[in-house]
């Protein structure tokens, strides 16, 4: 990158500088007119003789051949000055604005030469530069420099043209004044670069400690869990607390230096009118000189103040620039950085290779040039399948990497089917190869995106809907005008070809495969259960799932044995699985409207068990759950887990009730406070009879309950009508799961298994009706949350290497990135993965010898030498591989 | 059946008979019940004990799995009857299987709640342990019986 600021400016906008150059220059002779023109106001109208008008319209020597009298003159003056005014204060818009433009521009394209450069680092960078230091980077600390970009040129030229049309004013008018008037700024050019110079040091430090900071900051982050697992926080609050205190003390003397220089500056300023009133006006007593004239010469010298102000605030300005703009740079010029035709250059065909991966003479030294893979050589064909075989700290992993060029040899080369790899471009090894290792990532987005992620190389073709497309399309020039990237992330990027797809559907079905190898469509599937979907996008999905519930519920209801699982939702029936509320509203609330915990408050509930007649029923009700619930948890500790799990009444609120039992009795309800009443109303909506047994939802109750279902329906009032679906058996509820949609009823309290005995039913039913797919790939559509959170480690290395399955590569390098799933399961994904990579290349790195034999080559390492290769059984034959590669001193 | 039918069923329990019915209401509510149907398992030999069952109503069968591969049903319980402490008393794995021979309705009481109420309500533990002695008492008779023949 362009070693300091002004090059980088010049390079990149230097048709906007001289825009803005051109303009600053352009507006200095109206200003120029703008100070002449109140001295012809004063001199030429106000103080005119009167006996001279009317006379002829002249204004700074030109004749305008009209002659005007008094009062109009005075006006036609004072018009033009408002015109003036006017012009002066656009120019100074236009400028503004177009400066803003610039810099912003320039900014935008600084930040992502940035970032493009972190794309290019050597993997060994990351290991002395943390995301702490390069988050600021390119966030906060280069935000400043597009202002300055916007100034760099027209401000000086603005400014210091400014102040040159008021001297060459001053000079006009006596040049003796204007002279005194700058007398003193020679000094201020002296001193003021030699106090800059410390301020800039100390902002160059400042910037240093700030990253040293936001690194500490990302540490504590990423290691959090080791500061509680060995109480470590008071000694994390103290190096925090060191190095807030190290720059406090350099922000400090920042202040110190920049305040003495505002103390020098304005000292230096006020000088000015010191030696005015002081030596002019001994002169003026002395008679040499004119009062006026120096009352013009302070005033003059007042004039000047601000412009000369802002050129040394833009000194400044320059000088702080041009530190971070170098403080950043230098961090992103690494050794050894990923050319940039790398990642632009495209294939020539995409054809899969053939041939042989070879190494010659391969060495790979660590940072204390010690061999960690040493002297590798060995070749063999891209359609077998290998294993790499040693003890930890062999360099086995080591191997890997290099066939993956993860990382770089020392030296020596490795060619993949007539391709150095080493200068092959990462459209090769990127699309042909791929690599499971311990660094796998799992993106904050859907299972989809993530599995598709080595798909997605760039852009195959325009967003599908022509809207967003054409809005993207508006806006490439400005991008262009940043140099940014002119892919729309929203198009259409994943390459079905390479997975084997063509479209959507078939995509899913490949996607199916993979999850299946990986062992992961087990997982997907009951995501895909859970998920929700939109009835109307996905109408097929939609109508499948309303057959699978017709299929479930004629599936329940003609075994015996499964008819008492699932209570389905009937809307002639109580279901006695779910609570009074659910009963009542018989709906899924779509919004907060309809709080179950707290519909007792809910001014439209009360209406419809008013009209039901039911809300004395539901106050005595309410009374008879409280009494039950003081009598059992009263004797409680507050804080005992009961009261979480099993009571309807908070520790908090007990004594409150308890409270109202004391001081109302049962047959007297009528002497319940407003507040009180509708605390107790509040209570029975959250029984559930199969699961309380109360004994207090009687069959009464019940009937009640759905007659006021039928009230609550009938008049529920527009307002709330979007707040509600109502439960219909032909209707797919939107807001439910895929599994609630099925099932459209609630699981069976006191059913012992329920659970897993209905979600045997519902795999089949969904097996007979072909929705497993589907369900699959609203799976797919699941997020996964910051890192993957969202899943298990093991999900999330299984999701990695299905990403790297999907994409069909030619060799395909499995290292240490499975760790964390059971050692039969590996097994068994290795044995579906060989049979895939059957015609192409598998490089396993195996971390028990158990699995050898599935490979048609082994290569055994011992301290990072390859020390036999060839088939299982040669290997294996004499004292036998786990001999062969054991390392005595590991 | 209500809560109050169930405090009363576990009145009969004798672990339970000398325990206040407030405590045993506050048992019955803060415990699931179960309906296993004939033939399901309300534990598995081997498994890690979780629970204890008190049967409501219906039968079961207790089976243990000889070291031949053999299973041999050794007893038969029935209402009223608790079943299943042992595995969470002492920690050990279920020391045998206890199959639904009918439909079974149950009192499935979690270790957790069993210990809480016991450290609560020291009385239980005392009819525990009475409740134990007994057995072994039956059991020791039984083996002398055994050796005897």
């Amino acid at each position: 990158m362009e070693k300091s600021i002004f090059k980088y400016i010049l390079r990149f906008s230097s048709r906007q500088q001289i825009m803005l150059t051109l303009m600053a220059v352009l507006s200095f002779p109206v200003l120029y007119i703008f100070y002449e023109l109140p001295k012809q106001i004063i001199n030429g109208a106000i103080q005119g003789d009167p006996g001279t008008f009317p006379q002829k319209a002249e204004l700074f020597g030109i004749n305008f051949g009209f002659s005007v009298g008094h009062i109009q003159w005075l006006i036609i003056l004072c018009v033009l000055f408002l015109v003036l005014v006017i012009i002066n204060q656009a120019f100074k818009y236009v400028i503004n604005v177009y400066k803003g433009l610039t810099g912003e521009r320039m900014l935008r394209r600084l930040r992502y030469d940035l970032y493009s450069r972190v794309l290019r680092f050597p993997k060994g960078t990351f290991k002395n530069m943390s995301q702490g230091e390069i988050i600021p980077m390119i966030t906060a600390e280069v935000e400043p420099l597009g202002g300055f970009i916007g100034d760099a040129f027209a401000q000086p030229i603005f400014q210091g043209g400014q102040l040159l049309v008021i001297l060459g004013f001053l000079f006009a008018q006596n040049p003796f004044m204007a002279a005194a008037a700058v007398a003193l700024y020679p000094i201020q050019l002296y001193l003021i670069p030699k106090l800059q110079m410390r301020v800039n040091l100390l902002g160059k430090e400042r910037v240093r400690r700030v990253r040293t900071l936001s690194d500490r900051i990302g540490e504590t982050v990423q290691g959090v869990e080791e500061v509680h697992v060995h109480d470590t926080s008071r000694r994390e609050r103290a190096e925090f607390s060191y190095q807030l205190g190290g720059i406090f003390q350099v922000r400090y003397k920042i202040y110190r230096q920049k305040f003495f220089i505002k103390f020098v500056n304005n000292f230096i300023q006020q000088l000015g009118p010191f030696f005015f009133y002081s030596i002019g006006g001994y002169l003026v007593i002395k008679g040499s000189l004119e009062v006026g004239t120096l009352m013009a010469a302070i005033a003059a010298h007042k004039d000047l103040a601000s412009p000369w102000k802002e050129l040394l605030g833009y000194y400044q300005k320059q000088a702080d620039s041009k530190i971070k703009y170098d403080q950043v740079i230098s961090q992103f010029e690494p050794v050894d950085m990923i050319d940039e035709s790398a990642q632009t250059e495209e294939p020539k065909d995409n054809n899969t290779l053939s041939g042989e991966l070879s190494l010659t003479n391969v060495i790979l030294n660590d940072d204390q040039d010690t061999p960690i893979v040493d002297g590798a050589n060995i070749k063999f064909s891209l359609n077998e399948s290998v294993a790499l075989v040693g003890a930890p700290g062999s360099g086995r992993e080591d191997l890997a990497m290099l066939l993956a060029r993860v990382i770089q040899p020392s030296s020596g080369s490795i060619n993949l089917a007539g391709n150095d790899i080493a200068n092959a471009p990462e459209s090769l090894t990127g699309r042909r190869m791929s690599y499971v290792g311990s660094g796998g990532y799992v993106f904050s987005s859907s299972l989809a995106d993530n599995l598709y992620y080595g798909l997605r190389h760039k852009q195959i073709s325009e967003n599908p809907d022509q809207e967003k497309a054409r809005e993207f399309q508006s806006t490439i020039t400005t991008s262009e005008a940043s140099g940014n990237s002119t892919d729309d992330p929203n198009a259409i990027w994943t390459d079905y070809t390479a997975a084997g797809a063509s479209d959507d559907d078939s995509l899913v079905e490949q996607a199916l495969r993979v999850l299946e190898i990986a062992d992961l469509t087990d997982d997907v599937y009951q995501l895909g259960l859970r998920g929700t979907i939109n009835p109307e996008s996905k109408k097929q999905t939609a109508d499948l799932v309303l057959e699978a519930r017709n299929k479930f519920l004629e599936k329940i209801s003609n075994e015996k044995d499964l008819a008492s699982l699932v209570e389905s939702f009937d809307i002639k029936a109580y279901n006695t699985n779910a609570t009074v509320g659910e009963n009542l509203i018989f709906g899924n609330p779509t919004s907060d409207e309809f709080d179950m915990n707290h519909l007792g408050n809910h001014e439209y509930v009360i209406k419809v068990l008013d009209k039901a007649g039911l809300k004395a029923k539901m106050l005595h009700t309410g009374y008879q759950v409280a009494a039950t619930m003081v009598e059992l948890f009263a004797d409680l500790p507050p804080d005992h887990e009961f009261f979480q799990q099993f009571s309807f009444i908070s520790s908090e609120e007990l004594p409150d009730f308890q409270a109202i039992l004391g001081r109302v009795s049962k047959d007297h309800l009528d002497q319940l406070k407003e507040d009180e009443a509708a605390k107790l109303v509040g209570l029975p909506f959250l029984l559930v009879p199969a699961r309380h047994r109360l004994g207090i939802v009687t069959e009464d109750f019940q009937r009640d309950i759905l007659a006021a279902r039928k009230i609550f329906a009938d008049e529920l009032p527009d307002r709330l009508k979007k707040d509600i679906e109502f439960y219909n058996s032909s209707k797919y509820i939107k807001g439910a799961t895929i599994q609630d949609n099925i099932l459209f009823g609630k699981i069976a309290y006191g059913e012992a298994e329920a659970s897993d005995r209905v979600g045997k039913v519902l795999a089949e039913v969904i097996a007979e009706i072909g929705l497993r797919k589907a369900i699959v790939s609203v799976g797919l559509d699941f997020n996964v949350g910051i890192s993957g959170s969202r899943l298990t480690l093991a999900q999330r290395q299984k999701l990695i290497l299905a990403r790297s399955i999907i994409k069909k590569p030619d060799v395909l390098i499995v290292s240490d990135g499975l760790s964390a799933i059971e050692t039969n399961v590996v097994e068994d994904i290795m044995k579906k993965l060989v049979n895939e990579m059957s015609d192409r290349c598998l490089i396993w790195v195996l971390p028990s010898i158990s699995q050898a034999s599935f490979f048609n080559k082994i290569i055994a390492m011992k301290k990072g030498k390859i020390i036999k290769s060839g088939s299982y059984e040669e290997l294996n034959s004499g004292d036998g591989i786990a001999k062969l590669i054991e390392d005595k001193n590991t | 059946m209500s809560l109050n039918d169930e405090v009363e069923l576990l009145r009969q329990v004798p672990i339970f008979a000398n325990i206040e019915p407030a405590k045993l209401k506050l048992l019955a509510f803060t415990s699931e019940r179960l309906t296993f149907r004939k033939g399901l398992d309300l534990c598995v030999q081997g498994d890690p004990g979780d629970a204890a069952f008190i049967i409501i109503e219906g039968e079961a069968d207790i089976i243990i799995k000889m070291d031949n591969g053999e299973s041999k049903t050794v007893n038969k319980i029935g209402k009223h009857q608790i079943v299943g402490e042992i595995a969470i008393l002492c920690d050990v794995p279920r020391t045998a299987t206890v199959r639904a021979s009918s439909d079974v309705i149950v009192l499935r009481i979690s270790k957790d709640l069993f210990f809480r109420l016991v450290g609560e309500f020291p009385q239980m533990a005392v009819q525990i342990l009475r409740e134990l002695a007994a057995r072994l008492e039956n059991t020791t008779t039984q083996l002398a019986k055994a050796l005897g023949k």
